[in-house]
């Protein structure tokens, strides 16, 4: 079976955003990680290799920081890189990235099943998992929290995804898109072998032209979202009104009549 | 039909509309009275989901293309996105709108590529710049803002977040046409199945709720949930948890609030044993009315919350369920 995993790289969870006069945004000294939503999609990757057999290829369009998100994911037991860039891609939004990707994807030729995390924290379109599947011709199956079956010669795939009403079970042909969720399993950390192997690996990079992608298609003309402005929410001011009674009946009753007054409940 | 309408796709359950669908149409309707033109509701499901048409209409739509076909009895993308491509090639709208829910973020992109146009996820306002919609969505967990425009392309896909536009006040004196229309896909042309559906406990939607009472590292463990669900019980509310609670088994990862659980935006957030890491904050710093119930007084939960009691939760939330059970009887 072979499998890709795609993913991005992005600021750390915890990085301190900021926007300057000119709208550029900035994430400080943070560090730039793998998408940590994209982990739990190199994992299950990892499981059903293991399972079933095959090839792991992760694959990321970016500049050169993408490395950042292959390194980790190679470092996590995936066993091929792929990285596609050239300054035709810079701009693109998910249109043009899906495209991209998707031709990346067609190249290699033999994929039965493409991985997604379920969004990238940075820009949380969540919209790169079904608009590859969209360009693919092929079925896509999100927010997937547990692949209840697989069978890579039968070529079918039995997901429960979530719903806001709980968890809709599907089956479908491969090759097929899962967006994986947290929850589907626990991602490994790396192994001491397999920083060793990220450090030492070649890392493939595809232009545009390598991918038969038409330059129109990608970057800022392939897109269909621009985004002229980004700036600081305003910040809440404040401290909460600690609501105390004699005894905690007292608050309780005290803070009820607050909520009341409220006219939240 | 004109340039200047706006299409709604309404999601469903079983004959149950979505809140955010509703909501969705709500803001079409604002963006439609500026723009000058008509608002469509795209109902597409299973036998009987004509019943819902005339609740569209009551909301705000002027007209309601509806497909019952057993084909769309359970949502699947492929269909959905097949009816709605068909819709607006035929109708050439400015704009479809589209509750961000699960079901929704699957839809809007893929019908983004079917249509060779933009989806702008997620947004939180909507505003018109002439005939371009301005649409406002947060970006890196709540941190930033970002203004997205789609300007080239036609029309302009946006997916709204649930409870981030006011549910408008159904005025049943609304008249509308409503317009059958046939399915695209057979059966045998659609590749997913659905083979079954696990409902989840509870039965409350985190992101519909108005009011979510969660759980964090201070319950201590699975049975600790039990006041806090008392408590969610007697409000009628969803209930929610921290990641800590969740990492640590207590409760399954559909409750989890926060960047790496959902984003809520209820009346009232309640938040029990939570200490309110920034993660935790970002998936429900927008709820109206945050309430802390917290031991430890130097907890950043209380810097984000209105309220806040200092004590311990086993002792407070108890303490409050009864309270609110004796003035709501």
């Amino acid at each position: 079976m072979h499998i890709v995993v795609c993913t991005k790289y992005t600021p750390d969870s915890e990085a301190k955003m900021s926007v300057d006069a000119s709208g550029d945004v900035s994430w400080g000294t943070s560090p730039l990680i793998i998408n940590p939503w994209d982990e739990y999609a190199v994992e299950e990757a990892l499981k059903l290799r293991d399972q079933h057999g095959g090839t792991v290829t992760v694959l990321s369009m970016g500049p050169e920081e993408a490395l950042e998100a292959l390194k980790h994911a190679i470092a996590m037991g995936c066993d091929e890189a792929v990285r596609v860039w050239d300054n035709g891609c810079a701009g693109s939004d998910t249109l043009a990235t899906s495209y991209v990707l998707a031709q990346a994807i067609q190249k290699m030729g033999d994929v039965d099943l493409t991985l997604f995390g379920k969004s990238a924290i940075d820009t949380q379109t969540w919209q790169v998992a079904p608009a590859v599947a969209q360009r693919l011709g092929i079925p896509a199956l999100t927010y997937v929290i547990k692949i209840a079956a697989i069978d890579p010669d039968g070529k079918s795939i039995t997901v429960e995804r979530l719903l806001e009403e709980g968890r809709q079970v599907v089956t479908a042909p491969l090759p097929a898109v899962v967006g994986t969720t947290k929850g589907i399993n626990e991602p490994r950390y790396t192994s001491f072998m397999g920083i060793r192997k990220a450090a030492k690996m070649d890392y493939p990079l595809w232009a545009l032209a390598d991918v038969e992608a038409e330059a129109d298609k990608a970057g800022e003309s392939g897109s269909g979202v621009r985004w002229p402005e980004v700036s600081m929410p305003p910040a809440r001011e404040g401290e909460a009104e600690i609501v105390q009674g004699e005894t905690v009946k007292e608050s309780a009753r005290l803070l009820v009549e607050k909520l009341l007054a409220e006219k939240v409940i | 039909m004109s340039k200047n309408d706006v299409f709604v796709w309404i999601e469903q359950f079983k004959g149950q509309p979505a809140p955010a669908s509703w909501e969705a149409v709500g803001a079409a309707r604002r963006l439609a009275d500026e723009l000058g033109g008509s608002v469509s509701a795209c109902i597409f499901g299973g036998p009987g989901v004509e019943a819902l048409a005339q609740e569209a209409i009551s909301c705000g739509a002027d007209a309601v293309l509806l497909v019952e076909d057993a084909t769309l009895a359970d949502f699947r993308v492929e269909p959905q996105v097949a009816l709605l491509a068909r819709a607006v090639r035929e109708a050439d709208p400015a704009a479809i709108l589209i509750g961000a829910t699960f079901r929704g973020r699957e839809l809007g992109p893929a019908l983004a590529v079917e249509l060779d146009t933009g989806c702008i996820a997620d947004c939180t306002a909507l505003a018109l710049e002439g005939e371009r919609l301005v649409a406002t969505r947060p970006i890196y967990a709540g941190k930033l803002l970002s203004k997205c425009i789609i300007p080239e392309r036609h029309p302009q896909i946006v997916t709204t977040r649930a409870r981030a536009f006011p549910k408008p006040e159904p005025d049943p004196a609304r008249t509308g046409e409503v317009v059958g229309v046939e399915p695209v896909l057979a059966e045998d042309a659609i590749a997913c199945k659905v083979t079954d559906f696990l409902a989840t406990e509870g039965g409350v939607s985190l992101a519909d709720a108005a009011i979510i009472v969660s759980g964090g590292r201070g319950v201590g463990g699975p049975e600790g949930f039990k006041p806090v669900r008392e408590l969610a019980q007697v409000l009628g509310a969803a209930l929610g948890a921290s990641r800590a609670a969740v990492d640590a088994d207590w409760i399954p990862y559909e409750h989890q609030v926060g960047q790496t659980g959902k984003t809520v935006s209820p009346d009232l957030y309640i938040a029990c044993g939570i200490s309110g890491a920034i993660q935790h904050q970002a998936g429900m710093r927008t709820s109206k009315v945050i309430v802390a119930i917290n031991k430890d007084p130097e907890a950043p939960i209380f810097k984000l919350a209105h309220y806040g009691v200092v004590g311990n939760l086993f002792k407070v939330v108890p303490a409050l369920t009864a309270a609110f059970k004796e003035k709501l009887g």
